[in-house]
């Protein structure tokens, strides 16, 4: 019977996680809402949009008469995301905190706290699906293709899936808000939360200030043409247009490639700039959801952004959990320290951190 | 599943006869006590019966009870009011690092207005040294604040020492007795305090009303601005089925004190003694010998308050730990903090059980093996 199940479900104070906890409660279960504090982004005068996020978490769970509490992790999350975060940038990475976040906050320090609070499962709000078939867990994807989100749960493993509900992941954000609007919820019409969640709708480049000192340079061509100025290599990704300050006659110019150790960054001239192009990569920190499953040499669709169409490649497995991936086509603005997430259809096998960029063989130093 | 209350000291049950009185009160008499007619003289006479009553009983004059709107306000009038009354004595204030937040809060608050404070420390026993007071003392201290009872750990710190020692300064000494009314014997001339802190709701009274017992020889200057109630010192329309329901609270906290006393030792003994027959580790915090019947703060090794506190609610018992922060999280305790040092796990792994009019013997019972299912829980799970 459902209500001798109990389902801690982690609620950020969005419509989405609000919808998940109706579900459960609807299904039945012995639901427990858990807001979790990862971040104090307290200002001058003691106000944290936490708090807000915890009122609106507070509300729902009186609207679905479950208990509430709230979890602490501002110091895991600062050890093994936040430090992760301001590593890669250091290194000249783009980082996916969200992808971190995942793995070790919400699929680990939560869901220890949710078994140490006697839960059966524990539940999210994330657009993804598990199918359990003969005591085996897959991670499916979402059934809205434009809100799937395995590639940021890439790192899950089936011990983790096997006690975890996504009870979102067969609905299309629509029917969501519809959900919540035929429900009455109080965050029936909260506006989504965009870009990382410590930094929330804060400037980006003022926000990674405080935290690492920028180091303006030049900006120049592969050819050692200086284009102009930048302002810290860590505020520029690969494939990026925005915010270079170079105009002028001809095609607009992109971000290549930043070489790091002369604190450069190489600009290209062109949307489909060959320089912006690739046909390999490498891999490390590979996690397979099914890892026994999964052969030396084997082809597969793959992600490399979020929301991107997948592609199709060749995967080879090598040491120390790295992979070497080749492209049927090549690639635009491959970025290392993004993931990259691999599908059989509607199965996620799993998925690493992108490190080298290949073309013809060639790593491309260039890009950082 | 019957929920189990263990948290007396947050807020208690109001007491039958109390709810009676004001619901009487509530019913039959609306009047403004300030009104110059029969309907405003029927309500200022139940104000001023309660204030007498309330001050008898605690060796006070009734001139010398201001009602205040609680513990809080009490604690903000009594700091902030001295101390802009007599900065032309000095400017420094002394307080102690586990006084309650309504206390530090404040003392922070006058830090920004220019005051010095001075954070008297406590020692693992949870007590205040009366040494460490006299020593921050000087010549330009106009207050002192020590709690009676620390909220958290319900040791009791030696008021009436302090109040000897200092007879011969100008500084005047508050006690926030929130804790310790209705617990303790208190006798306002007795224990040789200027200004002392009482709620209601924490004996069995209504929440909303309390009262700063003030000597008539303190300079006090009012925090609010508005009508002449209180003698000036507290503006606003009183409340007056509060007021009487507070009354009724005082008498009957006062006149069952004794019987009161050893009840709620008896069931924290029963609780003690139930956690010691089930095989789970624990230990008291603080001076057990010095503590208040109805407070035991207990750390429990290997577990994490937070998720400790979760349990204890999901199986049923009320219990809270050092006070919740921002987003619903808890913070570590600043009053075990004080005692055991930042980091010390004793921080982050104590909870404070207390008792009260919501307890029997046998949802005690029932409470200790709850507590030590969800203990044995934690401990298995963090390993």
């Amino acid at each position: 019977m459902n209500h001798d199940t109990r389902v801690v479900i982690g609620m950020s104070g969005g419509v989405d996680s609000s919808v998940a906890a109706l579900l459960l409660k609807q299904q039945g279960y012995d639901v427990v809402g858990i807001f979790m504090k990862n971040w104090d982004d307290t200002d001058e005068f003691g106000v944290c949009t936490a708090t807000e996020d915890f009122e609106d978490v507070v509300r729902v769970c009186n609207q679905l008469d479950i208990p509430y509490y709230a979890v602490n992790f501002e110091k895991q999350y600062w050890d093994k995301v936040f430090t992760y975060f301001l590593d890669e940038y250091k290194a000249g990475r783009t980082p996916n905190p969200d992808v971190m976040c995942n793995k070790e906050i919400k699929f680990k320090a939560f869901m220890d706290h949710a078994l140490s609070l006697g839960a059966d499962y524990v539940a999210t709000g994330h657009y993804a699906r598990v199918r359990e078939q003969k005591g085996r867990f897959e991670l499916l994807r979402g059934i809205d293709d434009n809100k799937d989100q395995t590639y940021f749960l890439n790192q899950l493993t089936e011990d983790v899936l096997s006690k975890v509900m996504f009870p979102l992941g067969h609905l299309p954000k629509s029917e969501v808000r519809k959900i919540a609007k035929e429900n009455d919820l109080a965050t029936a019409t909260k506006k989504d939360s965009t870009g990382i969640c410590f930094i929330g709708e804060r400037n980006f480049k003022a926000f990674l200030s405080e935290y690492l000192p920028a180091q303006p340079g030049e900006m120049q061509t592969l050819d050692g043409v200086v284009k102009g100025r930048h302002d810290g290599l860590m505020y520029y990704t690969i494939g990026q247009r925005q915010g270079l300050g170079i105009g002028g006659a001809g095609d607009p110019w992109f971000v290549v490639g930043k070489n790091i150790a002369k604190n450069i960054l190489y600009v290209e001239q062109g949307y489909s700039n060959k320089k912006l192009f690739s046909d390999a990569l490498t891999a490390t920190d590979v996690n397979w959801i099914q890892s026994d499953k999964i052969n030396e040499v084997f082809t597969c669709t793959a992600k490399f952004r979020y929301r991107q169409d997948d592609s199709p490649v060749t995967v080879t497995l090598l040491d120390n959990n790295q992979v070497h991936v080749v492209f049927k086509e090549s690639q635009r603005a491959i970025t290392p320290g993004q993931a990259v997430v691999f599908y059989d259809g509607e199965i996620c096998l799993g998925g690493g951190t992108i490190d080298k960029i290949f073309k013809r063989e060639c790593q491309l130093d260039y890009v950082g | 599943m019957e929920h189990i209350y263990l948290d007396h000291a947050a807020t208690t049950p109001v007491h039958p006869q109390v709810l009676k009185r004001m619901c009487e009160v509530e019913k039959e008499t609306f009047g403004n006590p300030s009104s110059v007619h029969a309907f405003g003289r029927k309500a200022r006479q139940l104000v001023d019966s309660a204030r007498s009553h309330i001050a008898k009983r605690m060796g006070a004059n009734e001139k010398e009870i201001i009602f205040t709107s609680g513990g809080t306000e009490a604690d903000n009038l009594a700091l902030v009011g001295v101390a802009r009354a007599n900065r032309d004595k000095g400017n420094h204030i002394i307080v102690t690092a586990q006084e309650h937040h309504a206390v530090l809060h404040t003392a922070e608050a006058l830090e920004k207005e220019g005051f010095r404070v001075t954070y008297v420390p406590v020692d693992r026993q949870g007590k205040i040294a009366v040494e460490d007071v006299m020593d921050a003392l000087t010549s330009e201290t106009i207050l002192v604040s020590v709690m009676y009872v620390n909220n958290e750990t319900g040791i009791i710190q030696p008021i009436q020492e302090i109040a000897e020692q200092m007879q011969h300064h100008q500084a005047y000494l508050h006690t926030d007795a929130v804790q310790a009314f209705g617990l303790l014997a208190i006798d306002v001339r007795e224990l040789g305090v200027d200004l002392l802190t009482v709620s209601a709701h924490k004996i069995n009274g209504p929440k909303g009303i309390g009262l700063l017992y003030t000597n008539k020889d303190v300079q006090l200057q009012s925090l609010q601005y508005g009508g002449e109630q209180e003698r000036k010192r507290r503006a606003g329309t009183e409340d007056v089925a509060r007021i009487v329901g507070f009354e009724k609270a005082v008498e009957l906290a006062v006149e069952h004190r004794i019987e009161r006393v050893e009840q709620y030792q008896a069931l924290k003994q029963q609780f003690i003694n139930g956690l010691q027959e089930q095989d789970i580790a624990f230990q008291i915090n603080g001076d057990e010998q010095n503590t208040v019947a109805s407070i035991v703060n207990i750390s429990f090794p290997n577990t994490a308050v937070e998720a400790l506190l979760t349990n204890l609610d999901l199986d049923g018992v009320a219990a809270s730990s050092g006070s919740a922060c921002t987003a619903g999280s808890v913070e570590p305790s600043h009053v075990l903090t004080a005692m055991y040092g930042s980091g010390d796990e004793h921080t982050t792994n104590s909870v404070r059980f207390s008792f009260g009019l919501a307890n029997t013997p046998e949802n005690i019972q029932t409470a200790t093996k709850r507590v030590a299912k969800s203990v044995t829980r934690l401990t298995q799970s963090i390993r």
